[in-house]
């Protein structure tokens, strides 16, 4: 239900960051990275992932194939 | 979209819109040292001309916005601003090499707080450092908090610093009241079109409003968003550089109609900067092989926009790091981990001193220049042709040829000595070019010039420059640029008249692309 961003291709330019709506970003070791329990796929909030919208480097915030998708409340 | 046209050496193609391009260049009417032509003298200005005093004011000692101030005081970027918020062709924020130079490229980020210590520490160490302009290495408005922050803190510690920003745009609207709020007195827009047709060719996405925007309707809102911030920006009286960058075949004719649109909107000044493009930057254009335009084709394109509007000629594309005159690099000595040990003593009085010091050796340059030109007024020719001159700075002839990294280059005519551009020439990483090879550098990269001025040269490469077809001169060493390229100019022609010599016209020059070697 989450997704997250790929270490060797973040530029850290920390764009992603203040677009979560779920303040679910942060910095970690030079680079961005996402908490995936606080991450919705931006579901309810907007169209499409703000992280991946706004990242300069293309499948850099990807969906995160471990967990489920996320599923908007009822 | 043009992938084949690569150039090398002189071997340059050229389309027939640039041909017309180069033929009306022949009427271009300069703005020279003579002024007085009805606008603003020119980026290139050499004093106050006829530019409002209130102007005059802000430009005066502002390196990237006056020609002849870039020779006397120096800026710095902070690099607080590593978000953005479009995509540029031209642009990889993969990137980053301290050996590299140009827009975009940074070797560390600073928070807000650190970035006011080195402003302290640098306009401590740098008395004729009078500008800070923040310029990325993303977007200085998609990192608002930051960058506000950052001018926060240098008008409460540092307050006789003119604060800038370089922007794409797309935000200033939303930012120009707090753009206003903190005195920021000159912003720079980077506009490379006007027409969305154009622009779905440089940009693929913007992202706006909380939407990836791609295509015709990505360049829509970004010209639109930046010619609305255009205006309002002019209509608070804050200075506005245009920097555009030319790409041949897919904008290099329509920047004379971003020009007109401009200037139409208020917009002080132009700079149309050659693309750097290179496929080790990995950018699109550096991977599809668009080409950079010539020396020439860029110089044809400047003065075909000049009619009435300032040019700006002496554009390095420095670095969004970068410390020191323009041409210059000093960021090494100011890393992160050097200014947070440093103390810092910042002394406004000894700051002054220093730059009443530098106002009085203008003074003395525009004064010599005013009387050599008086000597050129009975001349008659039509004769224009350019020379290259090595220079260390303050508007003398005063670098040796061999330790150039890069030089000026003047139009000489009966009008006067008109400074026209700068040409690099030093070493890049990626080549290990030995002696030889970088004096080929060196003629390739003034290949359009008919001499070099120059404070010292040696025997060899005084030879090869002849052979080339370039003349050395040194016999005015440490003298004023202007008063020296007259002086040499009147000589010239008085040799053509006689039928000493035989004047013919030069060929092309070579614009470098790739890494800069730190000069640090």
């Amino acid at each position: 239900m989450a997704l997250k961003i790929v270490a060797s291709q973040c530029t850290s330019c920390s764009a992603c960051e203040p677009e979560c709506p779920n303040v679910a970003i942060f910095e970690k070791n030079g680079t961005f990275v996402i908490d995936p329990a606080k991450c919705t796929e931006c579901i309810g909030h907007y169209d499409a992932p703000q992280c991946a919208a706004v990242c300069p480097v293309d499948d850099t915030c990807i969906i995160d194939n471990s967990y489920p998708r996320y599923q908007p409340p009822a | 979209m043009d992938a084949t046209t690569q150039h090398e050496g002189d071997a340059i193609g050229m389309s027939d819109k640039l041909a017309e391009i180069m033929q009306s260049k022949a009427e271009h009417q300069g703005c020279g040292t003579s002024g007085g032509s009805g606008k603003a003298s020119c980026g290139s200005s050499a004093g106050q001309g006829d530019l409002p005093t209130e102007i005059w004011e802000k430009v005066k000692n502002h390196p990237c916005y006056s020609e002849e101030a870039h020779h006397h005081y120096a800026r710095m970027h902070v690099a607080v601003a590593p978000a953005c918020n479009i995509q540029c062709n031209y642009c990889n924020r993969k990137y980053d090499c301290a050996n590299e130079s140009r827009p975009g490229v940074v070797s560390e980020k600073l928070t807000p707080e650190q970035a006011a210590k080195k402003v302290l520490a640098v306009a401590s160490t740098i008395p004729q450092m009078t500008v800070l302009g923040i310029a990325g290495p993303g977007d200085p408005l998609a990192n608002p908090e930051k960058t506000f922050k950052t001018f926060e803190l240098i008008n409460k510690t540092a307050p006789d610093i003119k604060l800038c920003l370089s922007t794409n745009g797309l935000a200033l609207p939303d930012h120009v009241e707090t753009i206003a709020g903190f005195n920021v007195d000159h912003v720079t827009i980077t506009i490379n079109m006007v027409d969305p047709e154009v622009g779905a060719k440089i940009y693929p996405w913007v992202f706006w409003k909380h939407k990836r925007y791609t295509g015709y309707e990505a360049a829509k809102i970004l010209t639109d968003r930046q010619l609305q911030g255009l205006e309002m920006l002019t209509e608070r009286g804050i200075l506005c550089k245009i920097n555009s960058v030319m790409i041949p075949g897919i904008n290099d004719n329509h920047l004379v109609e971003v020009n007109r649109a401009v200037k139409s909107r208020g917009a002080f000044l132009h700079n149309i900067m050659p693309l750097i493009s290179s496929p080790e930057h990995g950018t699109v254009f550096g991977l599809n092989g668009q080409r950079g335009p010539t020396a020439q084709e860029l110089k044809a394109l400047q003065d075909r926009c000049e009619g009435e509007m300032n040019m700006m000629r002496h554009c390095r594309q420095c670095r969004a790091d970068a410390v020191g005159l323009l041409g210059e690099d000093r960021s090494a000595e100011f890393t992160t981990d050097k200014i947070m040990a440093m103390e810092v003593n910042y002394d406004l009085e000894s700051r002054q001193a220093y730059q009443a010091l530098v106002e009085e050796e203008r003074v003395a340059k525009v004064a010599a220049k005013q009387q050599e030109l008086e000597s050129l007024a009975g001349e008659q020719s039509d004769i224009k042709l350019l020379v290259a001159v090595a220079t260390k700075g303050s508007g003398l002839v005063n670098e040796h040829f061999g330790h150039a990294k890069e030089f000026q280059v003047w139009e000489l005519s009966t009008a006067g000595a008109k400074f026209v551009g700068h040409r690099r020439v030093d070493l890049y990483c990626q080549g290990g070019y030995g002696e030889e090879d970088s004096l080929e550098t060196i003629i390739r990269a003034i290949n359009d010039c008919h001499a070099v001025f120059v404070a010292k040269i040696g025997g060899c490469p005084k030879a090869d420059l002849i052979k080339a077809g370039i003349e050395p001169v040194d016999q005015f060493a440490h003298e004023f640029i202007e008063k020296s390229a007259i002086t040499w100019f009147k000589d010239y022609l008085a040799k053509v008249k006689s039928g000493e010599i035989e004047h013919t016209v030069r060929g092309d020059a070579e614009i470098r692309q790739g890494a800069l070697i730190s000069a640090a």
